[in-house]
């Protein structure tokens, strides 16, 4: 009979989900033919390649290449830029989650297309962590269309560097398990890939690293923890110690709430007037405020700020923000918009032309435990509450601003750039992708 | 509670109120309880109480591998897919024979019935007027999803009673 406990006796072990070139691939999944073209997602604005197909990796084109000292190279290889559809990958990356969770609800959604599961209780369902991976793999590319990697070892900073070699190395199928490894093998894969790939390791730790002569993985390896802890820190010092496959980072499946929300954009054309900027303002408070809600948090100040745009020298420069402190902590978009208008009337100045606007919520809350003011209005305080209810619901099911404040504004002509954007293909009816 | 509050208004210099009640002196009306309370026998019929129907869940399956098409064209109209429909696909199913799939067809979306007979793949129009689409052994077939309902919204001008 096994014990109750058997589960936590086991020794970590974890996955790294990782969906390759992520936004090029949800693109893809909809446009079959494009599935040969090299092709690049660009930033708001259509500024910067954030994202490459293979074919453009092979190129040389390096991540945050802006897309004009690229146009040359596009031209020659017929590379294609699209501008990016966050409604659609925002949707296909729920899809993934959604599927990682059948196979354990332990899970950390580490980043839109990444997320670590611990997978050590639902090993006895598999023939072995390996085979898991390639199940993973399979149902993620047969459910969804999206290809996958698998990274697999006993910690997280170890499962991004098998997540790291199975992209790299096409002998892996995809999948990569350092728990089954020959000590002599992973030490030959460490001595080949630099430590400055180390999740964790920033360019500035790594040029010191460096210094000391610690350029691979398996130097990072061999130092001394100890060692590394009285040079750096104690973030590096257990860095090493779970390269070694010593767990010290624990999943996070509750995102800490953020401590700050900020909303902004540049616009896409430059905006002179109070009006345009006005309406820009309530649109980046009504998000903000939707995100706050989201995590339940109350904020108890907003900040407003606007910009010129800096590279034009020539051009009259300003740029201002104001905070204004709440008396009552609050989540409700009317009370924010309010606030954030004023703010933003107090900072304006007539004659320049403005790049960014943005807000940003700060010294958050947690909705529970807010002292209720004695004064408070409680009975308006409930109304606001279903108001604001009723205005998310409305959002989610009819596409986010379907409902919003009218200070928003109707043409908002300031809204970014993105002039290749494609359809939104999983959450509008009128954009569903056409069979014939 | 009301009395309270006022009596400790009516003490207080002006200075010393919080910055929030300076407008607005109606919030002592608060009431405790903002739920009514009944009280009396339960209706008998609240532990049958349903949700209604709910399209998605009889249309949707298995929803992170469900996606919906629109149809263009008339290649499908014996199947009682008509022009402007929307299909519901799902990529989770494995195709079999006379299963109506989506498909890609150089590099484009086609809906046909897919055959699988004697090593045979066809991809077959429910429509005279259009070809079959055979596929030669070595040619891969790629199936996209098998279509696992339709939805069609009749335009109606009627107004409502």
């Amino acid at each position: 009979m096994s014990s109750p406990n058997q589960n936590s006796t086991h020794a970590p072990l974890f996955a790294l989900v990782d969906v390759n070139n992520f936004y090029v691939s949800c693109e893809r999944v909809f446009a079959p033919q494009l599935e040969k073209t090299p092709m690049v997602v660009l930033s708001n604005n259509d500024g910067c390649a954030v994202a490459r197909s293979a074919e453009v990796k092979a190129l040389g084109v390096k991540m945050g290449t802006p897309w004009f000292q690229m146009k040359d190279l596009a031209k020659q290889h017929g590379i294609l830029a699209c501008s990016s559809n966050y409604t659609l990958y925002h949707d296909m990356s729920q899809r993934v989650v959604e599927i990682l969770r059948q196979f354990t609800p332990k899970l950390e959604v580490y980043s839109v297309d990444e997320s670590f599961l611990q997978i050590e209780s639902v090993l006895n369902a598999h023939e072995s962590p390996t085979h898991l991976g390639a199940e993973i793999k399979q149902r993620i590319k047969q459910w969804t269309g999206l290809p996958v990697c698998v990274g697999i070892a006993p910690s997280k900073t170890l499962a991004k560097f098998a997540n790291h070699l199975a992209k790299k190395n096409p002998s892996f199928n995809g999948v990569c398990d350092l728990s089954n490894m020959p000590k002599q093998e992973l030490y030959q894969w460490m001595s080949e890939v630099s430590a400055a790939e180390v999740w964790g390791v920033g360019r500035k730790i790594a040029k010191r690293l460096e210094g000391m002569g610690i350029h691979t993985v398996l130097d990072l390896v061999q130092v001394s923890p100890q060692m590394m802890r009285l040079q750096f820190g104690v973030v590096i010092e257990r860095l090493c110690y779970e390269l070694r496959g010593l767990s010290c980072l624990a999943l996070e499946e509750v995102a800490p709430p953020k401590q700050q929300i900020i909303a902004s954009r540049s616009f896409g054309k430059l905006v002179l007037s109070l009006d345009e900027l006005a309406e820009s303002v309530a649109t980046h408070t009504a998000r903000a405020a939707e995100k706050l809600r989201e995590q339940e948090s109350l904020t108890s100040s907003i900040s407003v700020f606007i910009q010129t745009n800096v590279f034009m020298r020539n051009e009259p420069q300003y740029s201002q923000s104001i905070q204004i402190p709440l008396v009552h902590p609050t989540d409700d978009t009317l009370v924010l918009t309010e606030m954030a208008i004023k703010g933003l009337k107090e900072i304006y100045k007539k004659g320049f032309r403005y790049k960014k606007a943005g807000v940003m919520l700060g010294l958050m809350t947690d909705k529970p435990v807010v002292q209720s003011s004695l004064f408070e209005d409680h009975q308006a305080k409930g109304k606001s509450l279903r108001l604001m209810k009723t205005l998310d619901s409305i959002n989610t099911r009819y596409g986010a601003q379907a409902l919003r404040v009218a200070a928003t504004g109707t043409d908002q002509a300031w809204k970014m750039k993105s002039e290749n954007v494609s359809p939104k293909y999983t959450s509008h009816w009128d954009q569903l992708p056409v069979v014939r | 509670m009301t009395q309270s509050i006022n009596q400790l208004l009516h003490q207080t210099s002006l200075s010393q109120v919080p910055q929030g009640l300076s407008g607005d002196l109606s919030v002592n009306e608060t009431p405790l309880i903002m739920h009514p309370l009944s009280a009396g026998f339960p209706s008998p019929a609240a532990d049958y109480a349903a949700d209604g129907l709910d399209l998605n869940s009889y249309l949707i399956q298995n929803k992170p591998a469900t996606f919906m098409f629109t149809v263009r064209g008339e290649s499908m109209i014996v199947a009682g897919i008509h022009h402007g429909d929307k299909v519901v696909v799902d990529r989770a199913l494995k195709p079999k024979h006379k299963d109506i799939v989506v498909a890609v067809v150089n590099g484009e979306y086609t809906i046909k019935r897919l055959y699988k007979y004697k090593g045979l793949i066809e991809l077959r129009p429910e429509n005279p007027d259009y070809p079959n689409i055979t596929f030669s052994e070595g040619h891969e077939l790629q199936i996209w999803g098998v279509v696992i309902g339709v939805v069609r919204r009749y335009s109606s001008s009627s107004s409502r009673v």
